[in-house]
């Protein structure tokens, strides 16, 4: 029974992981806590389903698909909202509420074209196989799910940690004036982040659409909270702290449902949050972040 | 009279909502007047209208008394997370008062007293306008008082430059968590307020996205003076009615509005300073 619990808190702490790397790398980068990356990690989802549904387009390229367009609307927001208040310099208050406002937005664009009900992928374009190990019994579906959310994110780190683009990225998190001072792009690496940012959501929207297959358009809502708690838990801006803080996210969840109450199992978790952060404010793998407003 | 009993029969309940929402941007102005940005008001307005709305189910206290202890409630409870919280700066006091507010929720949730998921039913309908009407007119009045007296002067110079402050002899720590209680017992206030005239109360009411809310009617309606909140309070919450004709656009069109302030009105709303600015446009035009 354990090692079943283990393996969906897997499956869903890798979910919570690389939803949790694009908003961390948002507020890393950009400064900005992106509220609207819940409503883009739905829309990823939905635009999966639009293409298998609708065009008859195999899993694969759908999760594609997803990522280019999430990715896209990123862009656009980053592009046409982020990029003006930042040119005023606005307190960083504003470009916050200003992501409630598209979070707003692309909620109710998505129940205006798919409705309010729930949505399924047809069954016969999910992954069916399933087979044994030991006593647990492992969806190919599953399998899957964790294949690409690791794969993705060993992508990212090594982008951050070997290139240059990350080089530059890791410059313009310290201070994008002396980014700027040292002739890097930082506008055009804005919007490299955004985009990359928001295509992860979309596809950790994509993942959690397949793993529960039920879509709806308030879907984003809850992993926003679970984001902000994991990169709360993680270190604002940290990559190696989302990753592992969607993990343990993923595992505390399902084991307290496992063995104490649904409910009390959130409790306990941001109880132990709100512990985390009057002990540690900058997190449990973050660095010094004292800085003065 | 007909056309007011009218209107009133209608339109009453969003009367009073904009007075509720008023006292909410209110309380989290006095807070980022001191410039802290705590979001923890949702939690302490559902812990204001609980303690208030069991106190008139099953002691059957008097309305005042109920109202006061709904402004008391929270303020303890503001006083024993303050010292801890409050030093937090920044987004990380934003993180954690939305943490702290997660924890009374699911608390609310979890709790035999309560009524747990199902909220508290049948609370008597004790608000009268009149009510609303007096306490948010004393709240703006004593919000006035304050902001010109030396503990409103401290708050500024807090919110400018906290080492300065500090330099010149300021308690800072002492005046970040008179703000935070005094914040605590305005939203307690307004959520007693509120359970008294919705008959209803649930947990859902008071969490992440109401918090997101209360801080959203403070910024959009601008924060340079006590107008802006109100202003703020009263738009959000008229805006769904107004777009109600454009149905399913309504929450799209409600969205877009929230975007295209923040992007084309900077102070919010009601900035004196830009009004200032039109003012010598005018003047100048005629000279």
């Amino acid at each position: 029974m354990l090692e079943q619990q283990l393996l969906n808190a897997l499956t869903l702490g890798s979910v919570y992981a690389l939803f949790a790397l694009g908003f961390t790398l948002v507020f890393g980068v950009l400064a900005v806590i992106n509220l609207s990356h819940g409503a883009v990690f739905m829309v990823g989802s939905y635009a999966a389903l639009a293409l298998v549904t609708h065009f008859d387009a195999p899993l694969w390229l759908a999760i594609l698909g997803a990522m280019l367009i999430s990715g896209t609307i990123g862009l656009l927001v980053d592009v046409l909202i982020l990029k003006p208040l930042r040119a005023r310099n606005a307190p960083h208050l504003i470009p916050m509420i200003a992501t409630i406002g598209v979070g707003i937005m692309l909620t109710s664009a998505a129940q205006g074209m798919f409705g309010a009900e729930v949505l399924r992928f047809p069954e016969e374009t999910l992954p069916a196989g399933e087979f044994i190990v030991g006593n647990v019994h492992v969806r190919a579906l599953e399998l899957a799910i964790v294949a690409i959310a690791f794969i993705l994110m060993a992508v990212l780190f090594t982008l951050i940690k070997r290139t240059q683009l990350g080089r530059a990225l890791r410059a313009i998190a310290e201070s994008p004036k002396a980014a700027w001072l040292l002739g890097i792009n930082v506008e055009g690496l804005f919007h490299v982040t955004s985009f990359v940012a928001a295509a992860l959501g979309g596809v950790a929207g994509v993942l959690i659409g397949l793993d529960f297959n039920a879509i709806t358009p308030q879907m984003g809502q809850p992993i926003l909270h679970k984001g902000i708690a994991v990169i709360i838990l993680g270190g604002m801006g940290d990559i190696r702290g989302a990753l592992i803080g969607g993990l343990f996210l993923g595992f505390a969840e399902v084991i307290s449902k496992a063995y104490l109450s649904s409910q009390m199992g959130d409790a306990v978790a941001f109880g132990l949050l709100f512990l985390i952060l009057l002990v540690r404010p900058s997190g449990l793998f973050g660095r010094k972040l004292e800085r003065k407003a | 009279m007909e056309w007011f009993n009218d209107f009133w029969s209608t339109y009453s309940t969003l009367v009073f909502s904009v007075g509720v929402h008023a006292l909410l941007a209110l309380s989290i102005w006095l807070t980022l007047s001191c410039g802290l940005l705590s979001l923890a008001n949702a939690a302490f307005m559902g812990i204001g209208a609980y303690v208030s709305a069991l106190l008139t189910l099953q002691l059957g206290w008097s309305f005042p008394a109920v109202l006061l202890a709904g402004g008391l409630a929270p303020a303890l409870v503001a006083l024993i997370i303050g010292a801890p919280v409050l030093r937090l700066s920044g987004v990380y006091l934003a993180m954690a008062t939305l943490a702290f507010g997660e924890v009374v929720r699911i608390t609310v949730l979890n709790l035999e007293i309560t009524g747990g998921p199902e909220g508290l039913n049948g609370i008597p309908l004790l608000t009268e306008g009149w009510h609303i009407a007096l306490i948010l007119a004393l709240t703006l009045y004593g919000l006035a008082r304050l902001r010109r007296s030396k503990v409103g002067r401290a708050f500024e110079a807090i919110k400018e430059d906290e080492v300065a402050a500090r330099l010149m002899g300021i308690d800072v720590d002492r005046y970040k968590l008179l703000a935070f209680v005094l914040g605590a017992v305005i939203a307690g206030v307004a959520g007693a307020l509120n359970a008294h005239f919705t008959f209803f109360i649930s947990p859902r009411e008071y969490g992440f996205e109401n918090a997101v809310d209360i801080i959203t009617m403070a910024v959009l309606g601008g924060t340079a003076n006590l107008i802006g909140p109100v202003l703020g309070a009263s738009i959000i919450t008229l805006l769904p009615e107004l777009l109600r004709s454009l149905h399913d656009f309504r929450s799209f069109v409600n969205g877009a509005v929230l975007v295209l302030v923040v992007l084309f009105l900077p102070k919010g709303i009601w900035d004196p300073r830009r009004f200032r600015g039109w003012l010598q446009r005018v003047k100048g035009g005629r000279a």
